[in-house]
């Protein structure tokens, strides 16, 4: 059984603004029953990643596998890699995910994003056996309270961006997946270009331009 | 930090972002991102994308024991390698590349000098070293040539780059690009083909000066 360490304190203190509601151990079915909807409140996959932060809570993080694991196993494997391979890939996301969780900042990053980064990081790694250059980190907010608003702010683009990616036709969804999830092998960097801007939905576009504007209000 | 006014490509952030791009062009997007809080935000958009691409994925189903086997290592992962950091006028991911020493450079005649920091199949990444005022020999491209300003400046037909800016430059571009007064320009190019000096360095011993 895991050790439940005395989290809820410890994130309380933390949330400023906005009241944040701690993830709720009770809710099995990962569904997000927060009682007063007028009452701004964190994504389940932010305060469970909050609690590994600040409370190095073991319990958040099995809740973080259960939801990750099987989509980074499935990332994974559209690079081309065996399941076994991807399992391994899954467990080094995780755990690094676990050591750097003093570097999760939600202002700035999602925690999906921030996973997707990390995953694409050891991908290439593993893949193409080099050693990817990564920029510079910024400051971690050490003892500074997090801007609730600025995480709101992110997570709401981000979920418009999610109900843009579900609005796509599947010839367009599976473009962007490719873009985001393809081989990792050598490519010629005018055959691989990345995202295709032109040929999907401008709404994604649209998202894209006001993510940045977030992004870039925090300098 | 100094102004940037020439920034990477969408497309080139989206494919750093998706894990795409070749080692060399990977160094100078990296190295941009360190300087440049615009394209942070940029790619940090881009990441948001594919978190959410990864997010309605259907799902794999992983071992039984996967869970418990990770559970298990939390006590007692290592440390983590600390990210990379600046090193006087190279971003982090230079600096690593440079395993935190200065770079070894070699003589390419009349001051020039380069820094090989990667070459091979997926092309090569350098530092280039321009005396003040000094001419870089007229060369075309057989590819892109991503060129990232380090220290100083340097001006041609595309308009001045400063520090940290970066000029993409193609097949079509021939280019004669000449560093600014007051201080050397250090560069950090990445190319994806054998750069074609014409005039500067006999053609014969590009080879000799892996150029």
């Amino acid at each position: 059984m895991l050790e439940l360490s005395g989290n809820l304190e410890a994130i309380m203190e933390r949330s400023s603004g906005p009241m944040i509601i701690p993830w709720d151990r009770s809710a099995k079915d990962g569904a997000n029953n927060v009682a007063d909807e007028t009452e701004p409140t964190y994504s389940e996959q932010t305060r469970w990643m909050l609690a590994v932060r600040d409370a190095r809570d073991k319990e958040a993080f099995a809740r973080l596998f259960d939801f990750y694991a099987p989509r980074l196993k499935a990332m994974a494997m559209r690079t081309g890699m065996r399941p076994d391979q991807a399992e391994d890939i899954v467990q080094e996301v995780l755990l690094t995910a676990w050591r750097k969780a003093s570097q999760f900042d939600p202002a700035r990053a999602q925690v999906s994003s921030w996973i997707y980064q990390i995953a694409r990081n050891r991908q290439v790694d593993v893949v193409r056996k080099e050693n990817r250059p990564v920029p510079e980190e910024l400051a971690a907010p050490e003892d500074e309270e997090d801007d609730a608003g600025q995480v709101m702010a992110l997570e709401q683009e981000a979920t418009r961006l999610k109900s843009a990616l579900a609005s796509l036709s599947e010839d367009q969804r599976v473009i962007v997946e490719k873009a985001y999830f393809g081989e990792l092998s050598h490519t010629e960097i005018r055959e691989q270009t990345g995202l295709p801007l032109g040929t999907i939905k401008s709404r994604i576009r649209l998202g894209l331009e006001r993510l940045r504007h977030e992004l870039k209000e925090l300098r | 930090m100094a102004e940037i006014h020439h920034h990477l490509t969408e497309p080139q952030i989206a494919a750093y972002a998706s894990g795409a791009l070749p080692y060399p062009f990977a160094m100078v997007v990296a190295a941009h991102v360190s300087m440049c809080a615009e394209c942070r935000a940029r790619l940090g958009a881009h990441e948001v994308l594919g978190g959410a691409v990864m997010e309605v994925l259907p799902a794999e189903t992983v071992s039984d024991d996967l869970k418990d086997s990770i559970l298990a290592q939390l006590d007692d992962t290592p440390p983590d390698e600390p990210a990379p950091r600046r090193n006087g006028i190279y971003p982090g991911p230079v600096a690593e590349a440079l395993h935190g020493e200065a770079p070894k450079w070699r003589a390419l005649g009349r001051g020039t000098k380069q820094a090989i920091l990667h070459q091979g199949p997926n092309g090569s990444v350098r530092l280039l070293y321009i005396p003040a005022g000094q001419a870089v020999p007229d060369h075309g491209h057989n590819g892109l040539e991503l060129t990232l300003v380090l220290q100083g400046s340097f001006a041609d037909a595309d308009g001045t780059f400063g520090v940290g800016d970066v000029e993409v430059a193609d097949d079509a571009v021939e280019h004669t690009p000449v560093a600014g007064e007051g201080m050397p320009c250090i560069c950090l190019a990445a190319t994806d083909a054998p750069l074609k000096f014409s005039g500067f360095v006999p053609r014969m011993l590009q080879p000799i000066f892996r150029i």
